[in-house]
């Protein structure tokens, strides 16, 4: 995976694989630590212990359709090689909650890539999906609901294109308030 | 700063133009987006699928993700299915080839033979 965006996307997808009708992510800058922390967190069917301890082996997957599963050990492999780490909790019947955290300033740890069209990309697809998205750095928070969005389009898909160019941009901005200078690939 | 009480610009506009949107059935277009389309760069053949489609004011094709399709090594994968539900298998996508896809086959309904798994699958 080429940045930290599209790692996301892929982790969203195992959440809406799992029936999650909510999904929060939170990414969130901590200057003192020279932690990123993505915390993605979703009410779907979760996981039990057994598969929760193998869930990060390469040759471990739900599907039938191949022996391999690699996208939570790409993510984990790329959280380790920057310093960091991968922590899944979960719980059958309640949800799973994927940490990851990198070292903001190791050269290993990949961009931030386009968040936005993440959640834009997410959203064409599962429009009744509850998504929210918080970014943070320190004391500085932006926040994104798909809740607050609905209740203003009255009836309008949100996953129609202007809508979703609005939410692209919308994100854009949170990313530069709250990332700007503090992670090197994002002007301030 | 953007507001979110601009959605109701939007939302004004989408109502306006949803009223002249046709209901014949369209053609759907399938994005693989699972790990292997993901990487191979599926994110953005779907984009361009959706500027295109709307550059063109096409209202009835629907864009939707799926999971892996099963040969990870074409991706990004991309299917198109027609108002009569005959499917067509684009692989090896990118931005490009997705703009020629809908002006060639959802728009002109002339499938990209060379662009197909088909053909993909000779060489």
């Amino acid at each position: 995976m080429r940045d930290l965006s599209l790692h996301l996307m892929d982790i969203v997808q195992n959440s809406i694989v799992a029936m999650s009708t909510r999904i929060s992510i939170s990414i969130a800058a901590y200057l003192e630590s020279d932690e990123l922390k993505i915390i993605v967190e979703d009410n779907g069917k979760g996981m039990d212990n057994e598969m929760l301890k193998k869930v990060t082996d390469p040759f471990v997957t739900t599907r039938d359709t191949r022996k391999v599963g690699l996208g939570i050990s790409l993510f984990k492999a790329s959280a380790e090689r920057s310093g960091g780490y991968l922590d899944i909790t979960s719980e059958k019947g309640v949800g799973t909650t994927l940490e990851a955290v990198f070292k903001i300033n190791n050269i290993d740890r990949p961009p931030l890539g386009d968040v936005a069209d993440t959640i834009a990309g997410v959203l064409v697809s599962n429009e009744s999906l509850h998504l929210a998205l918080t970014l943070s750095r320190d004391d500085e928070m932006f926040s994104f609901d798909t809740e607050e969005v609905k209740k203003m389009l009255d009836g309008v898909p949100i996953n129609e294109y202007e809508v979703l160019n609005w939410i692209k941009g919308y994100i854009n901005e949170g990313i530069n308030v709250t990332f700007g200078g503090v992670l090197n690939e994002i002007n301030s | 700063m953007k507001s979110i009480a601009e959605l109701e610009e939007i939302r004004k506009k989408a109502l306006d133009k949803m009223g002249i949107r046709t209901n014949t059935e369209g053609y759907r277009v399938v994005v693989g987006m699972a790990t292997c389309g993901i990487a191979a760069g599926a994110r953005p053949v779907m984009n361009a699928f959706m500027e295109e489609l709307n550059k063109r004011g096409i209202k009835n094709t629907s864009v939707t993700m799926t999971g892996c399709i099963g040969v990870c090594r074409l991706e990004p994968i991309v299917e198109v299915i027609d108002p009569d539900g005959n499917k067509t298998t684009y692989v090896k996508m990118n931005a490009e080839k997705a703009v020629r896809v809908v002006t060639e086959h959802i728009v002109n309904g002339r499938v990209c033979v060379d662009l197909t798994i088909g053909s993909e699958e000779k060489k």
